[in-house]
């Protein structure tokens, strides 16, 4: 009765959402990285020591480095959402097990019940960001196609990647994809104005949903400006953009620009220049053809940033072009791939983790390119 | 398809979750029978956890120890209580997840000539049963294997296999004792079914002589070295009470909630404490009469009746699944001392009939969200809580989708959270006197249309 009354998709949906969710407990169940490894432990660690700056310092001094907020031990280097998303997980680890976020003496801190509780968090996210962004996915980008619809679902929520950073690894990177899968839903559902707000605060949260700003823009001036291909009408959207994006930009760093100095602590964190073209290893082109061209050597750091940003717009240029003059949903995720590919083979700085930021859209095209898709993984 | 997919990807998932002592127990089990000779096995006194299952079962421990020693050695010292190293834990749940391929290969084989949808619905349930999740690949034990074994007897029995399926419920009684409260299905039906006709007599004889060599086999050895006594007595220990530490969700669990009652109701206080305490161990009732062993097995069997009768007068290969159902649901209500781990027993084989029709997938929805819930406080820790829950919701939903109609979903309130640590022990009581209140229904339910399916079929 309860399957007839709701809907046999309904159900599939709901034991696809159950699956998802216990995936991400199951896996859970596992080690962190960096457990147990003094002295610095891993990201598990990172996460909440930003819970316990952003609860037990003030807001100007997230950023900064003072004696109660020492950036050289996992200093804060997200944006203020990801910040205060900390806070306020923060707040909530607080009221059951204080000693896990205390101020200086909780560094380290390892104990079963708090990582049970990080590792709910993390649940928490998914579901109250990532599922409903990717079921949005789903309708929008194939509507009236049941079947695709369900896969896209299946592949978008049980996808390896993502569960085994956010819940294995241990991230909150299901907030800012969430967040940027969503933005791609309200565009291509012509609904600009939510579109563009849920991915400034995707950029608010991780600066590397800048990966994917290329396309946004892309799109939007082409949808845009479609009805009459001039530069006027171009100049237009712009300004309409800007005029949407700005507010948010704001809202969120708002707090950082009252403080004298706060903000530009912020965005010095937030690109890490002095850390080099690449670290360790990652499937980049730098790092790939350093074998060869000794690019740290041969380079300085300012033209390297340069080499980097050119190479980086030369490479999502065409798929960038294609999106202005002739913008489509399908094409919207084409181009986020395409650009977020670009930026992860020749940007600056590039973490092997950041292979999810093409890896999203891609599994949100799965019913159409689902060769690609299980090559990638 | 993604589900049984994602079945292993769980199981491994879960290899760090908690672990009950019965991972200690077959430890301690590992190490008994790899560094002592079989005459010491059941008279090893090293540690608690004594060898309480039949030699069969010791056999294949000592088998797996074989293979543990390529592993970590160490955990197969007999001192080393509560030994618990990495190599351990994995090599443990290592041989839980492959022994588990008795259970999958049962269900393709009893699923395997069924119409496609209802072979897929019937190969999931059975294998992704949340019971089997929660007891054997967290809390820790081998039920895969064992159910296992019992799917193919019955799956051999129902495809006209008698030998083959008495050969193997002798295996599997050898190997856990309690499934002998199944045995007076197998011998009615067998005795109806294939002894009858021309060769009667000698198939009889070939039954009897199947049955004799295992239990030969596996009790031979220690009856001839005068150790049978020892052996009976670690097998049945009956200095362990009425209800289990945690109370299984059947009669007695009423039956010693409404002798709490009528004590606080008549004022009588001796025996209060002791049946919630947690331990295991016997107390006496307050106010109503004790319950011995004996009492459980002749009422026990009394249950069974009618279902034996019936089978005696019109054994039906079809029906065999949902007979011995039935049979585990009587001796799991009745019996002494049952753990709610028992409930796997009655859950298994209805998984098997699920699919047969409407009413039988009624039942086994009903009996697997009441039997899977009262499974709940075996899993106590706070990782694994939204675990279990997981679990639950997500088998039942999918079971639900697969089964694909009418769901009866029980009200079954959840148990509140008492503050007060004076009612620790309140939570857990309601669950399983709920319950339990729910397994009497399932249990009525399906006396009723198994009983209805057989006078049904006479007719015909």
């Amino acid at each position: 009765m309860v399957v007839a009354w709701v809907g046999k998709q309904a159900c599939v949906a709901g034991c696809i959402f159950a699956l998802a969710v216990l995936q991400r407990l199951a896996v859970g169940v596992g080690s962190y990285s960096g457990a147990g490894r003094a002295p610095l432990y891993g990201d598990y660690e990172a996460q909440r020591h930003w819970m316990e700056i952003t609860l037990h310092t003030p807001l100007a001094d997230w950023y900064r480095d003072t004696p109660s907020n020492d950036l050289r031990y996992w200093g804060l280097d997200y944006p203020p959402l990801s910040a205060y998303q900390s806070w306020a997980y923060g707040r909530a680890i607080q009221a059951f097990d204080p000693a896990a976020v205390a101020l200086q003496t909780s560094r380290g801190f390892e104990s079963a019940f708090s990582k049970a509780l990080m590792r709910w968090s993390s649940v928490l996210s998914d579901i109250l960001v990532l599922f409903p962004a990717v079921a949005a996915c789903a309708h929008v980008f194939y509507l009236r196609r049941p079947t695709a619809q369900l896969l896209v679902l299946a592949v978008g929520l049980l996808q390896p990647a993502f569960v085994l950073i956010d819940h294995g690894h241990f991230q909150y990177n299901s907030i800012s994809l969430g967040l940027s899968a969503g933005a791609a839903a309200a565009i291509a559902a012509d609904w600009y104005c939510m579109g563009s707000m849920l991915f400034c605060l995707a950029l608010n949260h991780k600066q590397m949903a800048a990966y994917y700003a290329p396309a946004f823009f892309a799109h939007l001036l082409g949808a845009l400006s479609a009805a009459t291909l001039s530069i006027k009408a171009g100049t237009h959207a712009c300004e309409a953009g800007n005029a949407r994006c700005w507010p948010h930009l704001l809202g969120c760093g708002a707090p950082f620009l009252v403080h004298e100095g706060a903000a530009g602590a912020a965005l010095s964190r937030l690109a890490p220049l002095k850390r080099g073209l690449f670290e360790d290893y990652v499937a980049n082109f730098w790092c790939a053809t350093s074998m060869l061209i000794k690019w740290k050597r041969l380079l300085s750091l300012p033209v390297q940033v340069r080499l980097c940003t050119a190479a980086t717009l030369a490479a999502a240029a065409p798929s960038m072009l294609h999106q202005v003059l002739r913008p489509s949903p399908r094409g919207l995720l084409l181009c986020m791939a395409n650009s977020a590919f670009a930026f992860f083979l020749f940007s600056f700085q590039v973490h092997e983790k950041s292979i999810l930021l093409p890896l999203l859209p891609i599994t949100l095209l799965a019913p159409q390119l689902l060769g690609t898709a299980l090559g990638l993984k | 398809m993604t589900t049984q997919h994602n079945l292993p990807a769980i199981k491994v998932a879960l290899i760090p979750a908690y672990r009950s002592t019965d991972f200690e127990v077959h430890r301690n089990w590992l190490a008994i029978t790899s560094s002592l000779p079989w005459q010491d096995w059941y008279v090893a006194e090293g540690s608690e956890w004594t060898l309480d299952y039949p030699p069969l079962f010791a056999w294949l421990e000592s088998g797996l120890a074989q293979l543990a020693k390529l592993c970590d050695p160490a955990m197969l010292q007999v001192t080393n209580n509560g030994y618990a190293s990495p190599a351990t834990v994995l090599f443990q749940r290592t041989s839980v997840m492959l022994t588990d391929f008795v259970l999958i290969s049962a269900a393709w084989f009893t699923s395997r000539k069924m119409p496609a949808a209802q072979s897929l619905a019937v190969f999931t349930l059975i294998v992704a049963h949340p019971a089997l999740l929660i007891v054997d690949h967290i809390h820790f034990q081998y039920n895969g294997l064992l159910l296992g074994i019992l799917v193919w007897s019955i799956a051999l029995i129902k495809e006209e296999h008698c030998l083959l399926g008495a050969f193997l419920f002798a295996v599997l009684v050898n190997m856990k004792h309690l499934f002998a409260s199944l045995g007076p299905l197998y011998l009615i039906y067998l005795l109806r079914h294939y002894c009858r006709g021309q060769h009667a007599v000698q198939r009889f004889l070939s039954l009897g002589i199947i049955v004799l060599a295992v239990c030969a086999v596996s009790f031979g050895p220690f009856i001839a070295h005068g150790q049978i006594k020892q052996v009976l007595e670690r097998l049945f220990p009956f200095g362990r009470g009425l209800n289990h530490a945690y109370w299984a969700a059947n009669v007695w669990a009423l039956y010693t909630l409404a002798d709490k009652v009528l004590a606080r109701l008549l004022h009588k206080t001796a025996g209060l404490a002791s049946s919630t305490g947690g331990l295991v161990q016997t107390f006496s009732f307050a106010v109503l009469p004790d319950i011995g062993p004996t009492t459980c097995a002749v009422l026990s069997l009394a249950a069974m009746v009618p279902v034996l009768v019936l089978t005696f007068r019109k054994p039906e290969p079809r029906s065999f699944p949902q007979a011995i159902a039935l049979m585990a649901l009587c001796s799991f209500m009745l019996g002494y001392h049952v753990h709610e781990k028992a409930v796997l027993t009655v859950l298994i084989p209805l998984a098997m009939a699920a699919g047969d029709s409407i009413e039988a997938a009624r039942e086994f929805m009903f009996v697997s969200l009441v039997g899977t819930y009262a499974l709940f406080p075996l899993l106590f820790t706070w990782q694994e809580y939204p675990i279990k829950v997981a679990l639950f919701v997500t088998y039942h939903l999918l079971a639900a989708l697969l089964l694909y109609q009418v769901l009866q979903l029980p009200t079954v309130l959840h148990p509140v959270i008492f503050g007060a640590s004076r009612l620790q022990f309140l939570p857990l009581l309601l669950t399983s006197t709920v319950s339990a209140a729910g397994m009497l229904a399932a249990w009525r339910h399906m006396g009723r249309s198994l009983l209805g399916d057989f006078s049904q079929s006479k007719v015909d």
